[in-house]
């Protein structure tokens, strides 16, 4: 009964997204770290769906990191987005998706303040038209790329191969989805279901067959902390965020984890590799990690797309093991291999993190 | 009002993030931050709105206002609509201004971030670029890495991305015209003073500490001194 109220409490906070016409804005993280999953975003968004998604070659960073970093000044973050603005005023487009919570969070902040205060909003678009004599307009619509692929989860599910569900046992796959804290918690009526029950995740993963655990740190930080990662001795902070998390998720025994932001993944990737050489701990089953996906990853499994074009090896944690329980095939020996199968070696082993 | 409080007020950040703070400790419990350190959003935001200078300049030469995540937390909980994470960015922003963050440990890190992300920004139009996320610095991204990064070219052809490459795409080269767009941007909004400014504080501390610039930027990047964490004794 709880559950319907949940239910009921998610529909009052959707929001309406437009269905196509998209300038698409990359993320720094993701293109280093996942560069399939943008791949498919498109492929699914363009080829799979037909939509208009457009990419200008010379849009740059939004500057979040470096902002969030303190290494930037306020105006200069807003001057760098105010000429993202401007290349998608020149293109024709209106509705801007960006493929990073970091930015999708920046883009907000940024237009909020404008509104409150708008001569700030008039001395930046000053400084843009002084520094590179471009002008633009304000977006109609922001969002995540996520919240296209939540969207589209429907017609995904439709022409899906593969669902979310245990072949041998068939009962859902048990899910961990992460939102990445500057999705909504910043503001909250920007995230498909809010703050307090965002459903962006959970949307994808009931359409497409899993079930979506529920655990005491759900909401908790994965330890990014901008600074507290990017230099070295403060990474302990990372480390220590999310291993509070999967120390809470590990009783729910979950098959895999789904994530919003693009850093999140590596973190939760990365930190059970560390984890385990540590103290060796694994989360997962047999001495292996608990798989850790991006929406896009997993969006693209169930459409049937080979899982190394997808760039799964990338990853630190094994995915074969969820990728045998979804019964999804692969070949074991062109994992590591370059482009028509050019032998580029291998990874090591971790010396106590089962990989494959 | 004394000039520090001031300088604050003038920042969106505090116009936004500050209106009355009732000191209910809310922003505390749910941060991670005051998890691991010690440290305690509710304070800083009280010794902001008492307006003291004394206790202002303190706060900005300690490491205290560095140990934030800037997960934004505390926003989504405020209960009098307060953003304790905006106040800190805009505390950390002065005292990179004022040159105060070479003050502690925890600050001069300021150093090896510019460094690295206005540098990725200028040379590529990335916060993050392969060619600067080195393995070395980061064992923690693991063998998968390692081999990645000794393999760039065939893992990101393999994987249909454009590295380096003209037109749009996964790691796209920026074209110089853009880059000479941030360039200005950066001269025009104050962030090339600001990466001058984050220099010349820390050369002068490196000098103090008798110490080369690129070996300063190195201690920076990697020091932990003990008293950070709640877990010490
Ligand atoms: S933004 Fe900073 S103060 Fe606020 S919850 Fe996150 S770490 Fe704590
Ligand atoms: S939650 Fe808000 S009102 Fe409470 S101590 Fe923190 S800033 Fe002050």
């Amino acid at each position: 009964m709880i559950y319907q109220g949940k239910q009921k409490i998610w529909a009052d906070y959707q929001k309406e997204i437009p269905d196509d016409k998209w300038f698409y804005v990359r993320s720094c993280i993701r293109q280093n770290f996942f560069p399939g999953a943008e791949r498919m975003f498109l492929e699914i968004c363009r080829n799979v769906l037909g939509k208009d998604f457009y990419e200008a070659a010379n849009h740059t960073t939004c500057g979040g990191i470096a902002y969030h970093c303190d290494t930037i000044p306020q105006e200069t973050v807003m001057t760098i987005v105010a000429r993202q603005f401007a290349l998608m005023t020149e293109a024709g487009y209106e509705n801007y998706v960006a493929s990073c919570i970091t930015s999708f969070g920046n883009y907000l902040e940024i237009l909020e303040t404008w509104h409150e205060f708008p001569e700030l909003e008039t001395r930046i678009r000053e400084l843009l038209w002084k520094a590179c004599r471009r002008e633009f307009k304000k977006p109609k619509y922001i969002a995540h790329a996520s919240d296209l692929i939540y969207k589209y989860r429907n017609e995904i599910a439709e022409k899906a191969k593969f669902r979310l569900i245990n072949r041998q046992t068939g009962e859902p796959l048990k899910v961990v989805e992460h939102i990445g804290c500057h999705y909504s918690k910043m503001f909250p009526s920007k995230g498909v279901g809010g703050a307090e029950y965002p459903y962006v995740l959970c949307g994808m993963i009931e359409s497409w067959g899993g079930s979506v655990i529920d655990y005491p740190e759900r909401r908790h930080c994965c330890g990014y902390g901008f600074r507290q990662y990017h230099v070295k001795a403060n990474r302990g902070y990372s480390l220590s965020n999310t291993h509070k998390k999967f120390e809470s998720m590990e009783p729910y025994h979950p098959d895999m984890i789904i994530t919003n932001c693009p850093g999140c993944p590596y973190f939760l990737d990365r930190w059970q590799y560390v984890i385990a050489e540590m103290e060796g701990k694994t989360y997962g089953q047999n001495g292996y990690g608990i798989p850790v996906f991006t929406y896009e990853e997993v969006a693209g499994l169930v459409l049937g797309y080979d899982p190394w074009d997808l760039g799964l090896q990338l990853h630190q944690v094994a995915v074969e093991p969820l990728l045998d329980k979804i019964g999804i095939e692969y070949s074991p020996e062109d994992k590591y291999k370059g482009l028509n199968r050019k032998d580029i070696m291998r990874p090591e082993l971790p010396g106590v993190l089962k990989c494959c | 009002m004394g000039k520090l409080y001031d300088e604050l007020i003038k920042d969106y950040r505090v116009k936004e993030g500050l209106k009355t703070c009732i000191n209910c400790g809310t922003c505390t419990a749910i941060c991670p931050a005051a998890e691991f350190y010690r440290y305690d959003p509710r304070k800083i935001v009280d010794t902001v709105q008492s307006k003291d200078e004394a206790e202002i300049e303190k706060l900005l030469k300690s490491d205290v206002i560095w140990y934030c995540g800037e997960c934004m937390s505390c926003v989504t909980r405020c209960p009098r609509k307060n953003a304790p994470g905006l106040v800190i960015m805009a505390l950390r922003n002065l005292s990179a201004k004022l040159g105060y963050f070479t003050c502690s440990e925890k600050g001069r890190q300021l150093l090896p971030l510019t460094r690295i992300l206005t540098g990725n920004i200028l040379n590529y139009g990335y916060c993050v670029y392969p060619d600067t996320f080195k393995w070395e610095d980061h064992v923690e991204s693991g063998p998968v890495w390692k081999w990645h990064t000794e393999h760039l070219k065939d893992n990101f052809e393999r994987l249909g991305a454009n590295f380096k490459g003209e037109g749009p795409g996964v790691l796209r080269k920026i074209p110089q015209e853009s880059l000479d767009e941030l360039k200005s941007i950066f001269d025009v909004t104050g962030g090339t003073e600001r990466i001058e400014a984050v220099e010349k504080y820390s050369e002068q501390k490196a000098g103090e500490l008798g110490m080369d610039i690129d070996e300063y930027c190195r201690m920076t990047f990697e020091k932990i001194s003990p008293g950070h964490f709640n877990s010490e004794e």
